[in-house]
């Protein structure tokens, strides 16, 4: 059982090889498509984003959220091919790791070799037991958002595979 | 007449709810289970296992399959005898579903415009309502959450009559190749063939209602239901899109007349998440 433990480091990077089973540990961030168009509109006018991108990595999630127990009751991931458009800008500024399912770009890829990213892959529709590896969870901005707003979360044993690695390498090919 | 209380059909919508979301059908579970045992390597079988083990949680801790709880369609079946008493069946319909999503935690996906604003209408509403009258006193209601990774892969075209069985086919087929991993196989595959452009989709869709364990009453169809399974499942997308064997669980043709000059066919691929259940007043 390969651990890694997050925020990602170069030397780790380098190691992962598409197809292999890793299970991450540490904090993540979630963030889908109305996050992700407004990180991007952040970084057009030169402000801010809610957290600092470098080195981290995003979970393109919308979690069902039982507010009054403040838990994530089911957090798969969703489609990553949405998020395409406005990944290669996200990954110049320092993003290392990205958590989804199903294809990316040609662009995302070039994107992902040359910044010496890594994308990972999860099951898809296994939200139950996904959430059960998030052990906490904290709202860090857009809550109008609901599910879309990005939270961080610590992840203990999460099981994702390596999907693109920084050679390029699918595991969907 | 029958008077059916308005109210009833809210709560009972209500409550229908949180298994809608949190429980396969048995026919969907069975055949994830039959998938499971059929796959030979260990990546494919950690896939379908990590899928059973999830659906052990959702069901134990009544908590989503899939953080994605749908749309909701609402198919009615209600005898022309039938009274709703104290408010109409569409204002019942979509009560009950957002009391049920608020009051389960279920995810609330629904944005009020599609091209604009893009603001949630926090309760998973409008259902999307398809009724059919019928003689007698009966009302059925069939509800589905379906999610949009898979519905974003579905597909319609306007074959031309000549096209065939194979258009059908080769159709089909380029359809499940681009959904590929983006989808969440292992797929349930509804076609619609015949009807006209609208009606060929909701032929697909009503298509994902059948049990899996049936197929179509025309010999020749079920046929056809048969062969493409095998095809797809050759494809070798497998469980996730991370290759095997079971890409599709089942594959469920409805066909219906059409114009001398068309032959619209319609694919509507749902994820594993197969999720419906059915109320009868």
């Amino acid at each position: 059982m390969k651990k890694l433990y997050l925020p990602l480091k170069d030397s780790d990077i380098l190691d992962l090889v598409a197809g292999e089973q890793v299970y991450l540990n540490g904090v993540i961030y979630t963030a889908r498509d109305a996050a992700h168009k407004r990180f991007v509109e952040l970084m057009e006018r030169n402000e801010q984003l809610p957290f600092d991108i470098k080195n981290q990595t995003i979970y393109y999630v919308g979690p069902t959220i039982n507010s009054e127990l403040n838990k994530f009751e089911s957090a798969g991931p969703t489609t990553s091919s949405r998020m395409d458009k406005f990944t290669p800008i996200l990954l110049d500024n320092g993003l290392k790791g990205m958590i989804g399912k199903g294809f990316r770009s040609d662009e995302v890829k070039a994107s992902i070799v040359k910044n010496k990213a890594c994308y990972f892959v999860a099951i898809g529709g296994a939200g139950a037991l996904l959430a059960k590896c998030i052990k906490k969870s904290k709202l860090v901005a857009f809550e109008d958002l609901l599910s879309e707003a990005v939270y961080e979360l610590y992840v203990e044993d999460f099981p994702v595979f390596v999907g693109i690695d920084v050679n390029g390498n699918d595991i969907y090919k | 007449m029958k008077k059916i209380n308005f109210d009833l059909i809210v709560e009972s919508i209500k409550n229908a709810c949180l298994k809608l979301s949190s429980e396969y059908p048995k026919d969907v579970y069975d055949k994830l289970k039959n998938g499971y045992l059929n796959e030979d390597t260990d990546r494919s079988r950690k896939v379908m296992g990590i899928l059973l083990e999830n659906a052990e949680i959702s069901k134990t801790n009544k908590v989503p399959i899939c953080q994605d709880t749908g749309m909701v369609s609402a198919y009615v079946s209600i005898g022309k005898n039938v009274v709703i008493d104290g408010g109409s069946l569409n204002d019942a319909i979509n009560k009950g579903v957002s009391l049920g999503y608020k009051n389960y935690f279920l995810r609330k996906s629904i944005v009020c415009d599609p091209l604009f604003d893009r603001v949630n209408t926090k309760d998973n509403t409008p259902v999307l309502i398809y009724v059919d009258i019928n003689e007698g006193d009966k009302l059925e209601i069939i509800l589905t959450a379906k999610g949009f990774g898979s519905e974003n892969m579905s597909k319609m075209t306007m074959l031309k009559p000549s096209d065939g069985k194979s258009g059908v086919k080769d159709f089909v087929i380029e359809t499940i190749k681009l959904a590929g991993p983006n989808a969440c196989p292992p797929i349930v595959v509804g076609i619609g063939i015949g009807g006209n452009f609208e009606y060929a989709p909701f032929l697909a869709k009503k298509a994902l209602l059948r049990d899996l364990n049936t197929q179509n009453t025309d010999e020749r169809y079920a046929e056809f239901e048969q062969e493409l399974l095998e095809e797809i499942n050759n494809l070798n997308i497998g469980p996730l899109g991370l290759k095997g064997k079971t890409t599709a669980l089942k594959v469920m043709i409805e066909h219906y007349p059409t114009h001398i000059a068309g032959l619209p066919c319609a694919v509507s691929i749902c994820c594993h998440a197969l999720r419906h259940v059915k109320l009868e007043f």
